[in-house]
């Protein structure tokens, strides 16, 4: 881990698709076995450039989800390292027996990059919009679950997750996101990220919602709350010494993700509280509520996401600290 | 259906196209080319085919629509709207917070809607499942289904045929909009679905083809589809993706656009000068 914080809070110049899919060929171009598996959305993901690079190993499956998965299997079970690219609703939900079984279950590589997460799934509505994601692909074993916070990070983790053995899902943002982490930073897959120091409260968050939280420990700074926040980028396994740690050093936690409550990062960090470190615990993120259509900007404040939504609960968490947690 | 009828049922659809511009002018981006191009069908089934009241959209005894491919929800809307089912203002409200126009079609949201559809595949199924409801509840209600070519790709759409024959769900009528595009491009360079009516009769459908965007030849297809008992019917339209819209329809990748308020303006004018020379405005 070799983190180089960019502190401006602006967007990304590159989108997260671009980032992604030029790593892809740089990997795929000397690594003969790196194939990409797609069903009809490879103009929305941003894999076109890829299939132009490397027409014979890519494979436009269609409108079949399912078939996909499974062809990816197939893909991996004769050597090769498939990518397989879709909405996050369709990676997860649409297929999840195929995971499962032809995937994971057979102990096969695969990878699954899921787009649209959460509110960014935005003008696409209701339907589109997963909050459950991870909670469905949490509960499949050895599952290797990851949300890249920004470019940079999305190039680190391709590299990495290319060279690694098993079943993973990336969720992330297709375009530009706020820019977290200067170039060449580079990560730990199941090491949490240190952003901020911080002794009253820690911010545990992922993906769009890394951002929010430092805006967050900044108004709580301006209150007289120091907080720590932690990128929880990957979601599982969960960087479990980092949560004990931050509860014994804070004494509160809040985690804020960009899903439901339920299944993710939230559950993820209640797990760990709960056998090891019982301290107060608060989660941001949907709340066992479906999605709905707008703009993102919206959504965030629908959904209670922004940082001041953060900031409340940080507040919350600090003004139990003491007392009973029965 | 007599003549004068028909007439108005291709003025409707032009009109379809013009609100659904509107609102998607105004919102600066959408799915075009499949809202485009079921204009027709949505004229005919909303001007006539479908019994209907718009006052009552739950009505027990009204036909069905599932509209499976369920990102031309706009051009739905507009038909509805345009059908009496909500003022046509409303329309403006597309994808705006807390509208009850989302991009994709939603049964709980918008009155007229009888299914939510928004996952491709999906929407077979539930029409069929409410047809052999009626069944049971011994209506003889229509069930109509649009599905896209592209959508046909989906398993689950298979799964549907199969099933619909061997229940011999006649008062199904399935139509496919096939315009031959999809997201990615071409259909037939992704994961080709050439023979689609065959395809269909092979799984022992009672199977036409006709032209997509003439609502005369729509219209004598459905009447002909009631008469095929113990068999669901499908009709294959053979249409155009983005037709009538005159940014959309020569573009090849025409799935989704951004639509500046220019373009929207210049193509509704051109649909206008249409309706203009039938003596119509919108
Ligand atoms: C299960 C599923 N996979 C992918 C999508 C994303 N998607 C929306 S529309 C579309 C293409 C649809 O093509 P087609 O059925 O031919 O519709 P049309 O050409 O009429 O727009 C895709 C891939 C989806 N909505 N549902
Ligand atoms: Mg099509």
């Amino acid at each position: 881990m070799n983190i180089v914080l960019d502190n401006n809070h602006s967007k990304e110049q590159v989108a997260m698709r671009d980032a992604y899919c030029q790593t892809l060929i740089e990997l795929a171009r000397w690594n003969e076995d790196i194939v990409a598996v797609d069903a009809d959305v490879m103009n929305s993901m941003g894999t076109v450039p890829f299939q132009k690079a490397f027409p014979d190993r890519t494979f436009n499956c269609g409108i079949q989800e399912a078939n996909m998965i499974g062809v990816a299997a197939g893909l991996s079970a004769t050597g090769k390292i498939p990518f397989a690219h879709t909405f996050g609703i369709f990676a997860t939900r649409r297929v999840c027996d195929q995971v499962f079984i032809s995937c994971s279950y057979a102990r096969l590589n695969v990878k699954i990059i899921g787009g649209d997460p959460g509110i960014t799934a935005a003008f696409n509505g209701g339907t589109h919009m997963p909050f459950e994601d991870m909670g469905i692909m949490r509960t499949i074993p050895e599952m290797t679950i990851i949300e890249p916070t920004d470019a940079t990070m999305m190039r680190d983790i391709t590299r990495q997750v290319a060279a690694r053995y098993g079943v993973f899902y990336i969720r992330s943002a297709r375009k530009n996101v706020v820019k977290v982490y200067g170039e060449g930073s580079t990560f730990e897959i199941g090491k949490a990220a240190p952003l901020r120091d911080g002794k009253d409260v820690t911010i545990i968050a992922a993906g769009i919602l890394v951002d929010e939280a430092l805006q967050a420990a900044d108004i709580l700074a301006g209150q007289g709350i120091s907080a720590r926040v932690l990128n929880m980028f990957t979601i599982k396994p969960i960087d479990k010494d980092a949560i004990i740690q931050a509860a014994q050093e804070t004494g509160a936690l809040v985690t804020a993700e960009n899903h439901s409550i339920i299944g993710g990062l939230g559950s993820a960090v209640a797990e760990v509280v709960a056998e090891n470190c019982l301290v107060p615990l608060e989660r941001i993120g949907a709340r066992d509520i479906f999605g709905e259509v707008g703009p993102e900007d919206y959504l965030k404040v629908r959904f209670q996401m922004t940082a001041s939504d953060i900031a409340a609960m940080a507040q919350k968490a600090v003004a139990r600290k003491g007392k009973s947690l029965a | 259906m007599d003549e004068q009828k028909i007439r108005e049922m291709g003025i409707l659809a032009h009109k379809i196209r013009v609100e659904t511009l509107r609102a998607m002018g105004k919102l600066g981006f959408g799915h075009i080319g499949g809202s485009m191009s079921i204009a027709e069908v949505l004229a005919v089934l909303y001007g006539g085919v479908m019994k209907i009241d718009p006052r009552n959209p739950g009505w027990d005894g009204r036909d069905w629509l599932v509209v499976s491919k369920g990102h031309a929800g706009p051009s739905v809307y507009a038909a509805l709207a345009l059908a009496g089912y909500f003022p046509t203002e409303e329309l403006l409200t597309l994808n705006q917070p807390g509208t009850n126009l989302p991009s994709h079609c939603d049964r709980l949201k918008t009155p007229g809607i009888d299914m939510t559809t928004g996952s491709l595949g999906q929407g077979i199924s539930t029409a069929i499942g409410v047809a052999l409801g009626h069944r049971l509840n011994k209506k003889d209600n229509y069930v109509y289904l649009i599905l896209g070519d592209g959508e046909c790709n989906e398993g689950q759409i298979w799964e549907g045929v199969q099933f619909a024959a061997h229940w011999q769900v006649d008062k199904l009528i399935a139509f496919v909009d096939a315009n031959k595009k999809q997201l990615d491009g071409y259909t037939q360079d992704i994961n080709d679905l050439t023979g689609l009516a065959g395809k269909f009769a092979c799984f022992g459908w009672h199977s036409q083809e006709v032209d997509g965007h003439d609502a005369g030849q729509i219209v004598a297809a459905v009447e002909k589809a009631k008469q095929a008992e113990g068999r669901p019917s499908v009709i294959v339209l053979d249409t155009v993706k983005g037709k009538g819209c005159c940014f959309a329809e020569p573009v090849f990748l025409n799935h989704h656009m951004n639509i500046s308020p220019d373009m929207a303006a210049e193509a509704i004018a051109e649909l206008e000068k249409d309706l203009a020379r039938c003596g119509c405005k919108s």
